[in-house]
């Protein structure tokens, strides 16, 4: 399957990832290279397979509902761009 | 001193012959000499390694040692060291100094091993040759012309140039194995949950798994004993009784029947990495070993599968990167948006942003049928075609890659072939088994790996082989002339 402007403006949005109006061509054929590898699936018949999710079909583990960790915001925001009165700043979303 | 064996190096601690504060500078003034050239390090850590091995002496002088305290290790870059930076070689964690310690971290400084630095690797672990790193390609020790392998290509080059005595690495869909192949040293993937992931930078969850790499299958065997175990804080951790993985080392090779698939010796295979690769079987017979043929017929679905599922999951898990919590943040954003936008666009990579399209096209409306879903039903074809084939035998031995290291900058233009090139690793991943890579031979006068797959939580076992094979060979103990 070949991937068009479209499709590369879409993904684009998708994963909030720029390309340039003068990259969208060179990203189409990478991207359609490699869906192009994916085409080998379909031909295989996988009616009665059941899709697997953990290697060994194990299921989530589950723990008692109590806290484990202790409060550190100021630790872990110390390593943020740009923080006020233990929030994460960003550019006015309302005016 | 970089030749001897973990237990010799141990032994010298315990005895009082040297300190680890002497074995570790002399693995950083190794470093300061032959780095530079070679860039695996992204960060050495000397203030910290010296420091921490001077705790190890005070520690080995109460006689509480451990029989790793003292050894210095190297780090991957993907795993979290608290107040280290912490980039995955990434533009976009070149600022990132993580606020704790992965758990693997946790259990080596509790052993007392001094941290020499952190080893670079391709950028968020997506890549077979450690070229699309932001701090620029590792050169293989054997051949600066050579890629090491990737993603953890640092961690394989400073094994092999002896620039530190054991490492840590992570593998995905071969980025322990291959590299371990393309710099003749030994490395091993555990069964997925045996090793914690927690603190490694996610790539794709439900095949990232960490495991040694070093000289030998004996020292790979006692660091694993210091990395595997239960840890809560990963919820795909596995539950299970504390293995010995030093205990089987010794046992004869007598009796075991190795499965060598027809699939994996057919088109695309090196000639003369065919050649080691047999050789190496062969020896497997002296030593007792039975070969019988077995089939993996789904061996060509693996890595589409892998290259839907991988990126899939890494969509999901690096959406995190949106330049608000950590990480590169772009100048000047005019709104939440642009902020999101440009600081993932400036930060990522071209093989991460390419990963990431992918996986995200994948899950979108309309085709997570076709894609996702699909793949991941091949995904169990392809798991039970290995449990079959070890109805019949108890390991299974192939190529680790079907050539030996390629050139850099050869590859790169090329993604679909250097996705390729992972054909024999990846399988494993999808699976969730173990696999070892140990040096085997030569093939353009570049090291060539044996690749031994077994059942689930077998890894002493595979231990076990790769050690006996290296009592009757030498390819593990040759090191690149420059480098002795």
């Amino acid at each position: 399957m070949s991937l068009g402007k479209t499709e590369v403006e879409y993904i684009s949005r998708l994963t909030q990832i720029d390309v340039q109006e003068n990259q969208i061509e060179s990203v189409a054929k990478k991207l359609s290279n490699i869906l192009e590898l994916f085409a080998q699936m379909e031909a295989v018949d996988t009616e009665e397979v059941a899709p697997m999710a953990h290697p060994l079909d194990a299921v989530q583990r589950l723990r008692p509902d109590a806290v484990t960790e202790v409060d550190q915001h100021e630790r872990l925001q110390a390593i943020a761009p740009a923080v006020a009165e233990a929030y994460y700043l960003v550019p006015q979303v309302i005016e | 001193m970089h030749n001897l064996t973990i237990k010799q190096m141990s032994e010298k601690l315990q005895s009082g012959d040297i300190t680890s504060v002497q074995l570790t500078q002399y693995y950083l003034d190794r470093i300061s000499q032959y780095d530079p050239e070679l860039n695996a390090y992204v960060t050495v850590t000397p203030e910290l390694a010296i420091q921490m091995a001077e705790e190890a002496d005070r520690r080995i002088a109460t006689g509480k040692a451990e029989l790793l305290t003292g050894i210095p290790v190297a780090h991957k870059d993907i795993f979290c060291t608290d107040g280290i930076k912490t980039s995955c070689s990434s533009k976009m964690l070149d600022n990132f100094i993580a606020p704790y310690d992965a758990h693997v971290v946790t259990q080596l400084k509790k052993i007392g091993m001094p941290i020499l630095g952190k080893t670079n690797m391709d950028e968020f672990a997506m890549g077979s040759s450690s070229e699309s790193s932001y701090y620029g390609p590792t050169k293989n020790p054997w051949d600066h012309k050579a890629v090491p392998g990737g993603s953890s290509g640092g961690a394989a080059a400073v094994i092999a140039a002896g620039l530190a005595p054991m490492a840590t690495g992570t593998d995905t869909g071969g980025s322990i194995r291959q590299p371990a192949s393309f710099c003749g040293i030994t490395g091993i993937k555990p069964t997925y949950g045996v090793v914690s992931r927690f603190g490694i930078v996610a790539y794709a969850s439900s095949f990232d798994q960490a495991g040694p790499m070093t000289r030998s299958a004996e020292d790979s065997a006692w660091m694993l004993n210091a990395m595997a175990g239960f840890d809560e804080r990963d919820s795909t951790s596995l539950e299970r009784e504390k293995t010995d993985y030093t205990a089987e080392l010794e046992r004869s090779l007598e009796g075991l029947k190795i499965g060598v698939p027809a699939e994996y010796f057919g088109e695309g295979l090196d000639a003369s990495v065919e050649d080691v690769v047999k050789k190496a079987i062969a020896q497997m017979k002296d030593l007792g070993a039975e070969v019988v043929e077995v089939h993996l017929p789904n061996k060509d679905l693996a890595v589409p599968s892998y290259y839907v599922l991988a990126p899939a999951e890494a969509s999901s898990n690096l959406s995190r990167f949106d330049g608000v919590r950590f990480g590169y943040r772009c100048e000047q954003a005019e709104d939440l948006n642009d902020l999101y936008r440009r600081s993932r666009s400036e930060g990522f990579g071209e093989e991460v942003k390419r990963r990431i399209m992918v996986g995200a096209y994948a899950l979108s409306a309309g085709y997570y049928d076709a894609y996702y879903l699909k793949a991941q039903k091949l995904r169990r074809m392809v798991r039970d075609d290995f449990v079959h084939a070890f109805k019949q035998c108890d390991v299974i031995m192939g190529p680790v890659a079907p050539t030996s290291a390629f050139n850099i900058g050869e590859k790169a233009d090329d993604q679909v072939s250097m996705y390729l090139s992972d054909l024999y690793t990846i399988p494993v991943n999808l699976a969730g088994l173990p696999a070892l890579s140990v040096p085997a031979g030569f093939a353009q006068e570049r090291p060539v790996g044996l690749h031994i797959v077994g059942p689930y939580f077998s890894e002493a076992k595979l231990l076990n082989i790769g050690h006996q094979f290296q009592q009757v060979t030498n390819w593990h103990k040759q090191m690149p002339k420059q480098y002795q």
